[in-house]
This record gives structure tokens, C-alpha cells and sequence, in this order.
């Protein structure tokens, strides 16, 4: 009956008109400008002529860009294991409710919330030169002291140990909740078998988490890809390009050199990038759960 | 929650009480950053000079923080990033509860086609928009204030996403009664939807407010005036002449004043901030 007071009508239409101005003046127009501009000459003044796919190939033939990409690429192959592993670890380790327990799932999850400012502040402090907390720890021990911020092969590496710290509390509470999830009568199936902690965390733990492992891995690639603020304010991409991530390379571009044309060239290879990874989060999360052992 | 653990003695228990000794340890490496930084804030900068060593002996001293005090740029700061934030936050709060509303309540032509649109809206990185966004804001003189720095926010499909599912799960019983009685979409909206989805409104506006609050590029472009800078920004301006600084104790207590806030907020509403960047990244 009330069906006929539901019925489709343009009226009801005006709930969602307001965010759907907003969202196709900030996401669907700034997108199809952004792919007009790339395949334009740009300057400071607005687009000029059509240059077709001009744009693409010079980002392509820059070698900072392929360097930028290579770099992106490493930051992610390293970071994402060591995020996903320390954080099913955590979330195994964690995964009761005590007191300490719950202390120290806030603690872990608690640096998620700073913004990237205060996270690079505090690991500057960590990583000063002959002066940091490393330095003291090494001076301490008596080990070599490390620059680690200027030195190539260490920037990166410090830039990731700082994202890890960061963001290490997402991947742990998504475990967490996975676990929490698992039926407890195959626990105790598994405690009349007699069967050992590893076994039940092979045949039992993972395998019913598999899912998630799964999104949480994919989830964290989306999001190291992006790596930016790490980076700039870090080390600034140095020395020599060799931290510089993907995102950098396109503020940098687009924001330092006004190469509009250019910057949103690269920014259109990055959101392919992630759309693909996209791509597989949706197909992974529409699967269904029992095959995913 | 899993008591099942411990129902598996007494080999598990061993080896749940070796986990927790390594989880004891990375909590400790967690920690020791921050015990640095309050350490080095509560130092004179005179000493630190000399060698941070001297983090490990008194005297100590709350010299850095009264700086702050009268240092009204920061406090400047601190009040554009509340401006921004809460104005962020309520109008992605507007917007995302009644498109949510819509969405999942009511029929009108094109609305699956519509959200489905808006959910592609979730996958798209800033970094796809943000140049032709610049330009846009450049062309309406929009950079530099605080409607340029709210607005870019709003746009996120997040929102929406997350109230049409709370908007979905209430019965439909509820507002089929109100239509008998005659009474007006935007009435049924206002006096019995709206009241029932608090606390999702609650995860929602704690979830933006912190991702405003630390928002980090569009800030970074868009507020190239030093009293437009908002908290975040302003604090990465002050390190990036990090080797010239007034000194690394003034510098750390800045750190800590700036993120007492979200600290506070994250003690607070723990289980809200949980819930809703879980939900936000599994989408």
C-alpha cells in the first residue's frame, strides 16, 4: 500500500541532488579535465593545442619518472609484506580480551591517527644525524652511527620503517576482526583432536582468514602506492631521486614546474595504476568466502 | 570474543604467552619514538645544542611548551585546522545523509545507475583530480580560504556509501507507518530517520574530522599563505628548515601540542575511529 507513495518520482530525486553537484564538480569534471589537459600542451595561461598522446610519451622517456616508478614499486614490494605479516601477528598475538591486550591494540593503532606532519617529525628526531635516538642507541651499543636520510639505500628504507609505524594499526584491527569472525566449534574440534598450536593455526586460523589476507594485502597496495608526505618531508625524493615515490613526481611536475600537461599525464598513469588494483579488491571482496582456501 | 584460546591448554597457552612476550617487545619499539620526542619537548634548547644525550639527565624543563604560548602562529593554525575540519565535517555529514537517505529509501528515476556511479567515486585517488581541481579553484579564486580548503572533501563517496547501508538496515515497518499517516518524505527524513542513524553519524563525523584534521596535499597547494596554513601544513613549514630551527626542544613540544588534539579525540572515541576506518578501507 504504501508502495504507491514509494513509487518513482523525480521529487524524491532532490535527497541526492545536492551531493551529486558536489560530486560531479569535484570528481567527475576535475577527471575528465584532468584526461583533457593531459592530452594537451599546457601552460600557466590554460590548454593550447591537442597534442594527442605527447604528454604520455614524455613521461614515459623521463628518467625520473621511470626511477620514481621503480622506487614506488620497491617502497610497495617491502612495505606491503612487512605490513600485512606484522600485522596478522599483532592481531594473532592480540586476538583475546585482557587488559594488556586491549592496551596494547590502542597502542598499536594509535599512530594511525596522526597526520603524516607529525609521524615525519617524530622519525627526524628518531633519524638526526649522529644525534637522533638511532645515534644514541648505535653510540650506546657501539656500533657505526648511519645517515640514514642522506644515504642512498638507507632514505627509502627509513621512509618505509616510518609508513610501517604509521600505519601498521589498519592491517592489525582488519585481522582482528577476522578473527573474530571464526566459528568457535572448529576450535574445539581441533582441542579434541589433541592438535598442536601450529596446526591449528595452518588448518584452522589462516585458512579461514584467507579472504582477508587477501583484501588486506590489496588494500595496503592501494594505499603505498600513494606514499607522498613520507617522502617530501623526509628526505624530499633525495639523495638523487633515489626515495622519490610516484605522487611526488607528480607535485613536482605539476605544482614545482607547472608542466601541467605533463603532471596530469602522470597522474592519469597512477590512477590506472590503482584501478587496477581496485579491480582486484572488488572481485576478491564480491567472491564468495568458502573457496577462498 | 575468542575465550577459544584458551580452551586448548596448555601447549597453546605457551605458545599464546610466547606471541604476546613479541607483541610486548614491538609495543616497546612502537613506543620509543614518542617517549624521544616528549623527551627532547621537555628540554631546554641550549642544551639539546649540545648533544641530545642530555634527553637522559635533568634538569627538565616546560619552557618549549609557554613558547608555544606565545607563538600565535601556531595557534593561528590550530584554529584555521578546526575551522576547516568542522566545516568539512558537517557538510559531508548534510550531504552524505540525505543522498544516503535517498539512495537507499526512496525510488526515482535513474538511482541504481546514479549510485553505482558514485560508487566508482570510491576508487578514484585524489591524485587522478587534484591538478584540474587546482585549476578549477584557481579559475574561482577559491585557494587561500577556508571554502577551498573544505570543500574538496565533501566530495568523497565514502559518506555516502556509509549511510545508505545504515539507511538500509532500518526497517522498512518504520517509515511505511509515517506514510500512512500522510506525512512528507522530508518530515519522515527529519523526525524518524535522521534520529535513528546517530551513531553512525557519530562514526561518520569522527572519521572525516580526523582525515580533514590531517589532511596533507590538497592543504599543501591550495593554502599558500602562511596564515591560511592549516595545523598539519604549518607544522611541516616550520621542519622543513628542520637544520636552522629555533631549536629541537620548541620543535617537539609543537609536535606534542599538535597532536594532542586527535590523541584525545582517539582516546575518546576509540571504538567509533576503529569501526569507521575499517569500514572506510574495506569499503
Amino acid at each position: 500500500m504504501a508502495e504507491h507513495y514509494r513509487r518513482s518520482q523525480a521529487r524524491n530525486g532532490l535527497f541526492v541532488l545536492p551531493y551529486l553537484i558536489v560530486f560531479v564538480a569535484l570528481l567527475v569534471f576535475p577527471l575528465g579535465w584532468g584526461i583533457w589537459l593531459s592530452l594537451h600542451k599546457v601552460d600557466l595561461f590554460g590548454p593550447g593545442r591537442f597534442i594527442g598522446m605527447t604528454n604520455y610519451w614524455r613521461v614515459f622517456a623521463d628518467p625520473i619518472f621511470l626511477q620514481a616508478l621503480r622506487n614506488t614499486i620497491i617502497f610497495v614490494a617491502v612495505s606491503v609484506p612487512v605490513l600485512v605479516g606484522l600485522g596478522l601477528f599483532l592481531a594473532l598475538a592480540l586476538n583475546r580480551t585482557t587488559r594488556t591486550t586491549s592496551f596494547m591494540r590502542g597502542l598499536f593503532f594509535s599512530s594511525s591517527v596522526l597526520s603524516v606532519t607529525i609521524v615525519t617529525l617524530i622519525w627526524r628526531f628518531v633519524f638526526i644525524p649522529g644525534d637522533g635516538l638511532l645515534a644514541q642507541v648505535s653510540r650506546y651499543f657501539g656500533w657505526e652511527t648511519i645517515n640514514f636520510l642522506s644515504t642512498s639505500g638507507w632514505s627509502l628504507f627509513s621512509v618505509g620503517v616510518t609508513t610501517v609505524w604509521w600505519c601498521l594499526g589498519l592491517p592489525m584491527m582488519l585481522f582482528l576482526a577476522a578473527l573474530q569472525q571464526i566459528p568457535n566449534d572448529l576450535y574445539e574440534a581441533a582441542a579434541l583432536d589433541n592438535a598442536n598450536p601450529w596446526r591449528v593455526l595452518t588448518r584452522i586460523t589462516l585458512p579461514s582468514i584467507a579472504r582477508t589476507i587477501m583484501l588486506v594485502t590489496i588494500i595496503q597496495i592501494v594505499m603505498q602506492f600513494q606514499l607522498f608526505g613520507q617522502a617530501q618531508l623526509m628526505t624530499n625524493g633525495g639523495p638523487n631521486g633515489t626515495s622519490r615515490p610516484l605522487v611526488m613526481y607528480i607535485y613536482e611536475v605539476g605544482f614545482l614546474r607547472w608542466d601541467i600537461g605533463k603532471g596530469a599525464a602522470a597522474s592519469q598513469i597512477l590512477f590506472l595504476i590503482i584501478l587496477c588494483a581496485a579491480m582486484a579488491q572488488y572481485l576478491v571482496s564480491t567472491r564468495k568466502s568458502g573457496d577462498a582456501a | 570474543m575468542s575465550s577459544n584460546s584458551e580452551t586448548y591448554k596448555p601447549e597453546a597457552l605457551k605458545a599464546n604467552r610466547w606471541l604476546l612476550w613479541m607483541a610486548g617487545i614491538l609495543s616497546i619499539i612502537m613506543m620509543a619514538p614518542v617517549a624521544w620526542l616528549l623527551g627532547l619537548s621537555i628540554k631546554a634548547n641550549q642544551e639539546l645544542m649540545l648533544g641530545t644525550d642530555a634527553v637522559f639527565r635533568f634538569p627538565y624543563t616546560l619552557v618549549n611548551y609557554f613558547n608555544i604560548l606565545h607563538s600565535s602562529q601556531v595557534f593561528g593554525w590550530f584554529f584555521n585546522s578546526v575551522v576547516v575540519a568542522g566545516g568539512q565535517t558537517i557538510g559531508v555529514l548534510i550531504l552524505s545523509s540525505l543522498a544516503g537517505y535517498g539512495f537507499a529509501r526512496l525510488e526515482f528515476p535513474f538511482r541504481k545507475t546514479l549510485f553505482v556511479i558514485v560508487l566508482f567515486g570510491l576508487t578514484l585517488p585524489e591524485q587522478a583530480v587534484i591538478i584540474a581541481r587546482h585549476q578549477m579553484f584557481t579559475w574561482f579564486g577559491l585557494h587561500n580560504s577556508y571554502i577551498g580548503l573544505m570543500l574538496p572533501g565533501m566530495s568523497s563517496a565514502l559518506g555516502v556509501f556509509l549511510m545508505a547501508q545504515f539507511f538500509r538496515a532500518i526497517p522498512k515497518e518504520i517509515d511505511e507507518a509515517a506514510l500512512l499517516d500522510n506525512a512528507s518524505q522530508l518530515r519522515i527524513f527529519w523526525k524518524i530517520m535522521l534520529p535513528l542513524t546517530l551513531p553512525a553519524q557519530a562514526t561518520l563525523g569522527i572519521f572525516t574530522f580526523l582525515q580533514a584534521w590531517n589532511d596533507y596535499w590538497w592543504p599543501l597547494i591550495s593554502a599558500t599563505k602562511k596564515d591560511m596554513f592549516t595545523l598539519t601544513i604549518g607544522i611541516a613549514s616550520s621542519q622543513s628548515n628542520f637544520a636552522q630551527t629555533d631549536g629541537l626542544g620548541f620543535l617537539a613540544a609543537q609536535a606534542v601540542f599538535a597532536s594532542l588534539p586527535v590523541l584525545i579525540v582517539y582516546l575518546l572515541f576509540q571504538r567509533h575511529i576503529v569501526t569507521a576506518v575499517s569500514g572506510g578501507a574495506v569499503k
